[in-house]
């Protein structure tokens, strides 16, 4: 289940977990980033599991400066994980891709598969920007959410723990989630209850792995039979 | 449409009403979804139900999860200048600021 692989130019391995079992559905899983990898970190190796059991190979590559990645965070940029997607997608002959929410805004585009209720760059650095203000204030100390942007813009921010650079706060404020024809959505609402990335701390749901993991199995089943 | 102001007030007021138990049971389905409790006992959260600072699960981080929540269900912008200590710190003081909000918009 967990193997390393060498990305192109990278320094060294990186974990993957895998799997493989060669068979004739190969999906690559980007991960939800920064707060919501951690809050849905589970449910994704459980989603993974159940495709295990339908017959389906899937991956999951650290994206680089996340888990046990040793690149550095705050070098990392959207561009820069796109190109990694990319290269995944090749390294492992992924034939489709499901994204979890910001994971959309690297995918593929190429690659048919799945956006799970995909989330935009700019709404997740205004609530990561919002949790930083609501700890000054707790703190006694003041600091604006415009500030923030700008001081960030400039010379990156570290936001809910994550340092992020200064072309990452940039790209993420401006970088539109895509809407691609051959990654329909897959929103909340066909997955039933509410969202793990709500959470307040990380959480499971059975049930809602399974869901995730049946409507791409069907999703599967009916693209090669022939139907949308 | 009534042409009797008494009986426009009676709607205005029955509107009023409606609107707040809507804006009331919305913030307690994102608190459940956002706590991870159920329906029941997010239904027993008062006014005076402490929040931010009394549950400790409810860091910065959540806090601001739960408030973009709720402006994607509300339909509403919350803005920097608008957060403060006391309408984050009781239930009752995030339900009064919502139902404010909405009636601006």
């Amino acid at each position: 289940m967990l193997r390393t692989w060498m990305p192109p130019g990278g320094l060294q391995d990186e974990l993957v977990i895998a799997f493989e079992k060669d068979r004739a559905s190969r999906i690559l899983v980007l991960p939800a980033w920064y707060d919501e990898a951690n809050k849905l970190r589970r449910f994704t190796v459980q989603v993974m599991r159940h495709l295990d059991n339908l017959g389906i190979d899937s991956f999951l590559p650290d994206l680089p400066g996340c888990n046990e990645s040793l690149a550095p965070l705050q070098t990392q940029t959207i561009a820069g994980w796109r190109s990694f997607a990319r290269s995944a997608a090749k390294q492992f002959s992924a034939t489709h891709v499901l994204a979890i929410r910001a994971g959309a805004l690297v995918s593929p585009p190429d690659l048919p598969g799945w956006r799970y209720a995909p989330q935009t760059g700019a709404k997740m650095l205004r609530a990561m920007i919002r949790a930083r203000t609501l700890a000054a204030q707790e703190a006694g100390r003041k600091e604006t959410a415009q500030g923030l942007m700008e001081q960030g813009l400039r010379e990156g921010l570290t936001l809910a723990g994550w340092p992020l650079g200064a072309s990452m706060v940039e790209e993420l404020a401006n970088t539109p989630s895509p809407k691609l024809d051959a990654q329909p959505e897959i929103a909340q609402s066909e997955v039933g209850g509410p969202g793990l990335w709500l959470r307040a701390q990380p959480s499971e749901d059975t049930d809602q792995a399974n869901k995730l993991a049946a409507l791409i199995s069907r999703s599967l089943d009916a693209s090669m039979n022939g139907r949308p | 449409m009534s042409t009797n102001p008494a009986l426009e007030d009676a709607d205005a007021l029955s509107n009023a009403v409606s609107s707040r138990t809507r804006i009331d049971a919305e913030l307690k389905s994102i608190l459940s979804d956002v706590l991870g409790l159920d329906a029941e006992e997010v239904d027993d959260f008062s006014p005076e139900t402490g929040l931010f600072g009394h549950l400790p699960e409810l860091d910065s981080m959540a806090v601001a999860g739960l408030l973009t929540e709720i402006e994607d269900r509300l339909d509403i912008i919350i803005e920097d200048d608008e957060l403060d200590g006391e309408m984050l710190e009781t239930y009752g003081g995030l339900l009064t600021f919502a139902q404010t909000k909405l009636h601006q918009h």
